[in-house]
């Protein structure tokens, strides 16, 4: 009876072993036509979508050459800035927010009060209802090329990160950093190299989160930015499409292959990092 | 305890003096990035205006010009209904994914890490993506993802699956894993079969992961724009009588962005009334979800 109990478990998990196979190599296959079609010539990626590039189909890497002067727009500036906006952001991001929730909890005036309030009122805020304002206020201010728009980032995105970093200093027993200062460290120099270390994992999380948010966002870098000058990569793949004109299908795959290998190799190196810096977001948002 | 008060204050005091530097550039970005936005936003709903500086107050015009909006009102309902679907498939088939993962099968991590990865891809690379791949299987019935509602509503819905399966099945997983073992195997003990242990043990235990995951994947669906965008925009329109469009796979956001951005400049203040709306919804649903599931964990 027992053992056949086990042998049934056994057979089931392997039923399930192999289902879940089959659903994962369903899962990876958008992916996959993908890196077919960008080896396509145009004409053959919407009558053979999944067919493999052979023959006559077979385009090689000349999708991937066109693809680089497509659409007007070089593709490499579009690499280079969404790249310099998402570095900028986040570090500022971490700096300041890390700083201003450690300032937050510790002071706990009515001020710090009503702005903790406030940075978490803001994480239910959707985009829409401040765009036009926002880019308006940020075009006046001339915050609308790459190197000022992290500013922005750092505005518009400062709610969740202070509510993480505030949520883990609340955690950070108050002893250490008397200690600190009984030795003699100012606050500029306890934050510094008391606090700041101990923040690391939380640094992480909120990094790959904001990482992920500005890397793959439209909407804000379109309205602020001025487009004939700066696109960033999500922005020139919607213009290649929404340009007049016919549209190149197999340039479009390969520029959409070029910009999620660097995601993907990102998530395969750091993927632990990652999963938990999300799941944090998650059960903290 | 005194004296650790007393010396908490001083900390505090010292403290103090530091705001410009601690706080000052949060502030400065937080009203340029926010608080100003937001709350011109508010007052621009109620004003009927071409340019900023020559807002004229109108009071309540704009918001009762939105409900007039055929095409606004229509985007409501689509997305409600694609939210409240959405939610349903993404957070059954997740939970049943992390339930699988957590029985200790060999190469679960692989899966998970597969599972995972269409999330780190950004919205309008997907929308791309998928309308290839629709357009590909609809064209051989000489369709397209762009003529029939339906096929645009599905279409989204499996994309968003795609997408968000892998998110939602993480926290699961997280909160499968915190059930304690030994309830697990004391209602084994006591006879109960697979299935009620799953129903009366574990997933009463994982409802604060199911309160995150409801929450995030309504808000979630409420909020989409991206995908929206690049996979339909809207399409098929249909024209109605008095000439204006009403572009049936068009969801709240991307209804919002259409009407300020449109041709007709007089209706920023009716798109900037839709958009305080729509916060008001966002918020709205967010808060009372969350009420509504935190009390039933109280309950329990």
């Amino acid at each position: 009876m027992k053992t056949n109990s086990l042998a049934a478990e056994r057979r089931n998990k392997t039923i399930l072993s192999v289902v879940l196979s089959i659903i994962s190599v369903i899962y990876v296959l958008p992916v996959l036509t993908v890196v077919l079609n960008s080896f396509k010539f145009n004409t053959y990626v919407k009558t053979d979508t999944f067919a493999l590039p052979t023959g006559e189909m077979w385009a090689g890497f000349s999708n991937f050459v066109k693809g680089m002067t497509f659409g007007n727009y070089p593709f490499y500036k579009s690499v280079l800035y969404s790249v310099v906006i998402t570095l900028l952001s986040t570090a500022l991001i971490l700096i300041c927010t890390s700083m201003a929730a450690w300032y937050i909890t510790r002071v706990n005036s009515t001020f710090c009060q009503a702005l903790y309030y406030l940075c978490v009122f803001s994480m239910v805020v959707p985009f829409q209802m401040v765009m036009f304002t926002l880019s308006k206020t940020a075009d006046t201010l001339h915050l609308n090329t790459p190197w000022t728009i992290p500013i922005v980032y750092l505005g518009f995105g400062a709610g969740l990160a202070i509510f993480m970093f505030a949520g883990f200093v609340k955690s950070i027993p108050l002893e250490i950093e008397e200690a600190a200062a009984i030795d003699g460290c100012g606050p500029v120099r306890t934050f510094f190299s008391v606090v700041l270390p101990m923040l690391k994992p939380t640094m992480i999380s909120v990094g790959i989160l904001e990482i992920m948010w500005v890397w793959n966002d439209y909407l804000l870098p379109v309205l602020v930015l001025d487009i004939n000058e700066y696109r960033t990569i999500p922005i020139h793949i919607q213009y290649l499409k929404g340009s007049y004109g016919t549209v190149d299908l197999g340039s479009t795959m390969a520029l959409i292959l070029l910009s999620i290998i660097p995601v993907i190799a990102f998530y395969l190196t750091c993927q632990k990092h990652i999963i938990k810096g999300v799941a944090a977001g998650a059960v903290k948002g | 305890m005194q004296k650790k008060l007393a010396k908490g204050n001083t900390i505090q005091a010292s403290t103090r003096r530091w705001f410009p530097l601690f706080l000052g550039p949060v502030v400065a970005a937080f009203i340029i990035g926010f608080v100003w936005p937001f709350a011109q936003g508010i007052w621009l709903s109620m004003c009927n205006f071409r340019l900023i500086s020559d807002a004229k107050f109108t009071g309540f015009d704009n918001y009762i010009k939105a409900f007039q909006d055929a095409s606004f009102t229509h985007a409501f309902w689509y997305t409600a209904l694609f939210a409240i679907t959405s939610l349903v498939l993404i957070n059954v088939l997740a939970f049943i994914v992390a339930y699988l993962l957590t029985q200790g099968l060999k190469g679960s991590n692989i899966f998970r890490t597969v599972f995972f990865m269409p999330n780190l891809i950004g919205g309008i690379v997907l929308g791309y993506i998928w309308s290839m791949i629709f357009d590909g299987v609809l064209g051989r019935m000489n369709t397209s993802i762009l003529l029939e509602t339906k096929y645009g509503f599905w279409g989204l819905i499996i994309l968003m699956c795609w997408q968000q399966i892998g998110y939602m099945m993480i926290i699961y997983v997280a909160g499968l894993q915190a059930v304690p073992e030994d309830m697990i195997e004391a209602a084994r003990i006591d006879g109960a079969t697979k299935a009620q242990t799953l129903f009366q043990v574990t997933i009463p235990n994982v409802m604060p992961s199911i309160t995150i995951c409801v929450f995030l994947s309504l808000t979630n669906g409420f909020k989409l724009f991206d995908q929206n965008l690049a996979l339909t925009a809207g399409q098929p329109f249909i024209i109605q009588p008095d000439g204006s469009n009403i572009k049936t796979t068009e969801m709240l956001a991307l209804n919002i962005y259409n009407t300020f951005y449109s041709s007709n400049t007089t209706s920023q203040g009716v798109a900037q009334a839709k958009a305080v709306i729509f916060f008001i919804l966002v918020a709205g649903l967010g808060l009372a979800q969350l009420a509504y599931t935190r009390n039933k964990e109280v309950q329990q």
